[in-house]
């Protein structure tokens, strides 16, 4: 007797089961006397605490004008921001030309944004980055075309985190996967080479590299040669983020099941064909978290700078305090610059989600 | 199809021809202080088909593995169509191109869809255009009967049809010799027929293979030599006829007796 003789019994639909609202809280909140208990305590502690914000945030603030305006006896002085928030976001960039690094922030996060959608991938998009990469030089060093030229030196606030920490992600990214590859290779100099870096590199904190990269660094270069300070201080975040991502990436090499080494081998791919179209690619896939850990880890830790005293979101937004007008107003302003930092951060972390769910479907296990 | 029929079919014991395609002479493996493999002798001769079998940890795998380098010989020769394995590169790329492979567990590439995954290598080590890697592609994913799946992605095919394509994507380089260690080990059983259909309608068409499996259906159907390994020694090397009927050693006698009571 064969399969088809056999009676099929009628598909089925699975029972649906139908939750309201009431239900969900009663099943969630309220499902045994403790947790009632604790559901309202919790709830008053977070009226509490969200009434006092609203009240001191909204209700109280003092929007606009002159520092007189706030006071002991009213809420949050916004209009703090209104004074200073272009000295935090631009540094000390010249005050008449500030569109520009204006500009050049619009440009950079509209690029992002397009970049996000998959779809987008390709080789026009390669293009739009690199033309935009010459714009944003353009309009952020200027001397041409009429613009003012401005110094780096003056550079400062948001643009100048932005270009710190897209800097350390974009070439210690590379960096790190070499470094991974090289700690798993089979010559003893270049794994030792690799091993060496890594541990070097994640064995001192992030301070001391950047005051190596500051002040040490050009005490052993020969008198007269010199290079910039900010460079400096790029190369030092790129080869400290290097190392961290390298071991991320290395455990995405060694997750990766020992028969697709083997099956890219036997199929006769050399050792960079089955780096690049077989390892790499699953490998990544793999640590999507732990790189975006290391890159949102790395754009706060660019706040650092503030040691060798380059002008970042933090530096300037400190630096603004100095007012002895506005002085008083430091939790507005601390307020203002976490909003930023946390909406970057959140950003790649909201994204690397939507990513590694798009790549999921895409090719399923 | 049914073993009754083809036991009795003549063409695939058909002799194979002189040309020596695989030689192993004196080949010596250790993992530290074990010794996988003991003095192998073998040679292989162009469109022969030797099925190796034995119990496990006898080194069988460890054997097929040596021949396109999986794995490192210590001693002796091993040479694929007068090619020796040595450390140099070139002389490994050259015969791994030859040889394909079919693993236990298939190990195609998760992330590319069954017919990126035939037409990789014939790109990338043949240097082959896309479009006619393609058509050779679908040629071979038709001969294993999934043509329909080509745009799907290895993950979401039965184990049985994931094989099949693994024995597709080793065809797509033309290779002269294939190695099979253990290819219906990890399916459920009803998809262990439809896999090894493909490798017998290879073995008709002359390939040269050598295969390490349990199935000894196959082994008695397509078989010109069966090897039995333990302790990492051919123990026994006869044609299927002798070595069923007639096995020369006891430890050969006890694995049969073992392997065909159930």
């Amino acid at each position: 007797m064969s399969t088809a003789d056999l009676p099929v019994s009628p598909v089925q639909q699975a029972p649906t089961v139908r939750i309201g609202a009431l239900q969900w809280l009663r099943a969630n909140l309220f499902n045994s006397w403790s947790n009632a208990i604790l559901t309202v305590l919790g709830l008053g502690l977070i009226y509490l605490l969200v009434s006092r914000f609203v009240v001191w945030g909204v209700l109280d603030a003092v929007w606009s004008g002159p520092a007189s305006a706030c006071g002991e006896d009213k809420g949050a002085c916004w209009a703090v921001l209104g004074e200073k928030g272009r000295f935090i976001l631009f540094g000390r960039y010249q005050y008449d030309e500030q569109w520009r690094p204006l500009l050049f922030l619009i440009l950079f996060i509209g690029l992002v944004g397009v970049s996000t959608f998959r779809r987008f991938w390709g080789r026009r998009l390669g293009i739009a980055w690199a033309v935009s990469l010459v714009v944003m030089c353009v309009l952020m060093w200027g001397g041409v075309l009429g613009l003012p030229y401005v110094s780096h030196e003056n550079w400062g606030g948001l643009p100048l985190t932005v270009i710190l920490a897209v800097s350390a992600c974009l070439f210690g990214f590379p960096l790190g996967i070499v470094l991974a590859l090289g700690r798993r290779s089979k010559l003893p100099a270049i794994r030792a080479v690799s091993v060496g870096y890594i541990e070097l590199a994640r064995g001192v904190p992030l301070i001391t590299v950047l005051f190596m990269a500051a002040v040490m660094f050009p005490l052993f270069l020969p008198p007269g040669m010199n290079f910039d300070k900010l460079l400096r201080t790029q190369i030092g975040m790129i080869l400290f983020a290097g190392a961290y991502i390298a071991e991320v990436v290395r455990g995405g090499l060694q997750a990766l099941p020992k028969g697709q080494y083997e099956a890219a081998d036997a199929l006769g791919l050399s050792y960079w064909q089955k780096t690049r179209l077989i390892v790499l690619p699953q490998a990544l896939r793999l640590v999507i978290p732990g790189l975006v850990n290391t890159f949102i880890g790395t754009f706060k830790d660019t706040s650092l700078v503030i040691t060798i005293g380059l002008f970042d979101l933090l530096n300037a937004a400190k630096t603004a305090l100095n007012d002895p007008v506005w002085r008083a107003y430091y939790v507005e302003v601390f307020l203002f610059v976490a909003l930023i930092y946390f909406c970057f951060c959140f950003f790649m972390s909201k994204y690397s989600q939507s990513l590694e769910a798009d790549l999921r479907k895409s090719a399923r296990r | 199809m049914s073993t009754a029929t083809a036991d009795r079919a003549p063409e695939p014991n058909a002799p194979a021809s002189n040309e020596v395609m695989i030689e192993l002479a004196g080949v010596n493996k250790w993992y530290g202080e074990f010794h996988v493999l003991r003095d192998i002798n073998l040679s292989v001769h162009r469109g022969e088909r030797i099925v190796i079998c034995g119990p496990s940890g006898s080194g069988k795998s460890t054997l097929i593995r040596c021949i396109n380098r999986l794995e490192e010989h210590q001693k002796g020769r091993i040479a694929v169509e007068n090619i020796e394995l040595t450390n140099d590169v070139k002389n490994i790329d050259q015969i791994r191109r030859e040889v394909g492979m079919v693993f236990q567990q298939f190990n195609l590439f998760p992330h590319l869809t069954v017919l990126e995954n035939c037409c990789l290598a014939p790109i990338w080590v043949r240097k082959m255009p896309r479009a006619e890697a393609e058509k050779v592609a679908m040629h071979y994913l038709e001969r294993v009967r999934i043509p329909e799946q080509a745009r799907k992605y290895p993950g979401q095919l039965s184990g049985g049809q994931q094989q099949r394509v693994a024995i597709a994507r080793s065809l797509c380089m033309n290779p002269k010799i294939m190695l099979f260690d253990e290819p219906t080990s990890a399916l459920d059983p009803e998809m262990i027929k439809e896999v090894l259909d493909v490798m017998i309608g290879l073995a008709h068409d002359g390939m040269t293979m050598l295969c390490v499996t349990h199935e000894m259906g196959f082994a008695r159907t397509v078989a010109d030599r069966i090897i039995f390994m333990d302790r990492g020694e051919i123990v026994e090397m006869a044609p299927p006829k002798e070595f069923f009927s007639n096995p020369r050693s006891e430890r050969t006698k006890q694995f049969l007796s073992q392997i065909l009571e159930h």
